[in-house]
């Protein structure tokens, strides 16, 4: 089944900015999928028509088959949405907060205080929950709005960059519970700028860029599109110059490093092989960048190219 | 894990019931909110409105009062009583709503009724629940301050009942659909300052509008408040200035049409939505 299908979704806005031009996308149920785009890219608006914070100019949203614009309740009943922005009420205590949000979804009081203890030991807030809320530090902040969409315990989750700003020890914590809450079950759509937060977690991508999706594919099989990557190699020793690799392009960032183009065709042995053959004794390897981020970069570029 | 709803193959049958129960747990949730709001910031609720009624009373019923003599077969204390009472229903149950309503779009916390499964009808009904809740609990405190500088007797404890939360809605929705249009601070305040106070001074709180030349009595009937004090008078004392069938005519029509007003405007997304 699927969890959430958009068919030619459409929205501009009344200043006349189109920031969705029909996006067809569907999210099998029970998958981790990322959403991805640059700034502006209509990602946010695109979360916002699904969870009915922004009206849609046309098209079909569907939520694990119930259409918005004629079961809307049942469909936002299927939701949890962890926005990008806070937006709690900073005058009450982290209890009140996900009382309430259990309220609105029309969970009894007596089963909203068992599921608020275990979603706030699980992101480690409990010690918390007294707390006024404008009191928690940034990333107690996005944790506590994961639990808050999590108090009616939904089918699909929604998160909208939920670790902006957020120190990595605590995303880390925050990837381990994501993972769990999705073995469990849950459906989980993700929109993030660190590409490898979703290159860990995702098993599904889309990228949305100027309102349109330019690729929508596994993540597995995406990656395979990366026709060339940098890596960097670390030298045990200084060098003077970079070394000639015939059919590499090498340059040398620092006298204990080079960066070495690969392309999908050729060996890393043959790299070691000629580097050996120079002398040259490697100590550790590592991707230039991210691989996500690379092909992220290349396709929004490409379609920039292609249209200006 | 157990879902909130297993909902694609749930027939209309079993999903009516399941949204009646969320509607009715989501609709007390939004009432309880609204009252642990008030109670949270007593100070800014409950003691202004207190001290405002027993300045009147002080002032205008037993200083001033006292000098002017009968007004409707009754001391001035007596006759201004109900009207100010009714004021402090009126200003408050509008400002709960404006002030509450604005606040959680200014905090962006409504989003969390917006995406919620509960209907616009469902939360303009809690917001108007939580105003009156402010306006009965004010109106009941100022009430106790009037016995204690006079005598009250009730003509109707009907009509004293119906009045008071009749105005009282009309004065909750009256803020939300403010609140709702409001951008800013300054424009939650606009409407309490220049509008609402000078209608409340001149809608026969402090004076029978038939102390008025003819002229000005004409312009004071297309005054609401009037309708709603001299209601609310009426069950008190048992006079009234204006016909009371006609002042719950027009408190009804007024709730219907905000009401109906409030909901359209929440559905659309006016002022809450993109």
């Amino acid at each position: 089944m699927q969890a959430l299908t958009f068919q030619q979704l459409t929205k501009t806005y009344k200043n006349g900015v189109q920031a969705l031009k029909g996006i067809d996308l569907a999210v099998e149920e029970g998958d981790f999928f990322a959403l991805l785009g640059p700034n502006g890219a209509g990602k946010t608006t695109a979360i916002g028509i699904v969870t009915s914070l922004v009206n849609k100019s046309s098209g079909k949203v569907q939520v694990f088959g119930h259409d918005i614009d004629t079961e809307l309740a049942i469909a936002k009943s299927c939701i949890g949405l962890v926005p990008q922005e806070v937006n709690f009420n900073q005058f009450e205590t982290v209890t009140t907060i996900l009382l309430n949000q259990a309220g609105f979804y029309g969970i009894p009081r007596h089963v909203a205080s068992k599921r608020l203890e275990k979603y706030l030991t699980a992101l480690q807030l409990w010690e918390k929950r007294n707390a006024v809320s404008r009191t928690l530090s940034g990333g107690m902040k996005r944790r506590l709005m994961i639990a808050r969409a999590l108090m009616h315990e939904p089918r699909l989750l929604i998160l909208d960059e939920p670790t902006a700003g957020v120190d990595i020890e605590v995303r880390r914590t925050m990837w381990t519970f994501m993972r769990d809450i999705n073995a469990a079950g849950t459906t989980i759509i993700l929109t993030t700028h660190y590409l490898e937060e979703a290159e860990n977690l995702c098993r599904h991508v889309a990228i949305i860029d100027k309102g349109r999706i330019i690729e929508n594919d596994r993540m597995s099989r995406v990656l395979r599109k990366l026709q060339t990557e940098v890596f960097v190699f670390n030298l045990r020793n200084p060098i003077t110059a970079a070394p000639v690799l015939p059919g590499y392009a090498v340059s040398m960032p620092d006298d204990h490093s080079l960066e070495i183009e690969v392309s999908k065709d050729q060996s890393l042995n043959d790299i070691f092989s000629q580097l050996s053959a120079s002398g040259i004794e490697v100590l550790s390897m590592r991707n230039k960048t991210n691989r996500l981020e690379e092909l992220f970069m290349r396709l929004v570029n490409q379609k920039e190219a292609a249209h200006g | 894990m157990d879902k909130a709803v297993e909902s694609s193959s749930l027939s209309p049958s079993v999903k009516e019931p399941m949204l009646l129960k969320t509607n009715i747990v989501g609709f007390n949730t939004i009432v309880i909110r609204e009252f642990n709001r008030i109670i949270r910031i007593w100070g800014q609720t409950i003691v202004p409105p207190a001290i405002t009624a027993t300045l009147y009373f002080v002032i205008f019923g037993s200083l001033i009062g006292g000098r002017i003599g009968d007004m409707g077969g009754y001391s001035y204390i007596q006759y201004i009583a109900p009207g100010l009472i009714m004021m402090s229903v009126i200003t408050n149950s509008y400002g709960n709503v404006v002030s509450s309503f604005f606040g959680a779009k200014f905090g962006k916390h409504i989003e969390e009724l917006l995406v919620s499964p509960l209907p616009s009808w469902l939360i303009v009904g809690g917001y108007v629940m939580g105003g009156i809740t402010r306006g009965i609990i004010v109106g009941g405190v100022v009430t106790a301050i009037t016995l204690i500088f006079t005598h009250m007797k009730i003509h109707s404890i009907g009509v004293v009942i119906s009045a008071v939360l009749l105005s009282s809605i009309v004065f909750a929705l009256a803020g939300m659909i403010n609140a709702v249009f409001a951008k800013n601070f300054d424009q939650i305040s606009f409407i309490p300052t220049f509008v609402l106070t000078p209608l409340t001074y001149l809608g026969g709180v402090f004076y029978t509008i038939k102390l008025l030349p003819d002229w000005a009595q004409g312009i004071s009937h297309a005054n609401p408040i009037l309708y709603m004090v001299n209601a609310f008078r009426f069950g008190f004392l048992g006079v009234s200035d204006v016909n009371v069938g006609l002042a719950y005519t027009i408190m009804i029509g007024a709730a219907v049409v905000l009401y109906v007003s409030c909901v359209w405007l929440l559905h659309r997304g006016v002022g809450t939505r993109e």
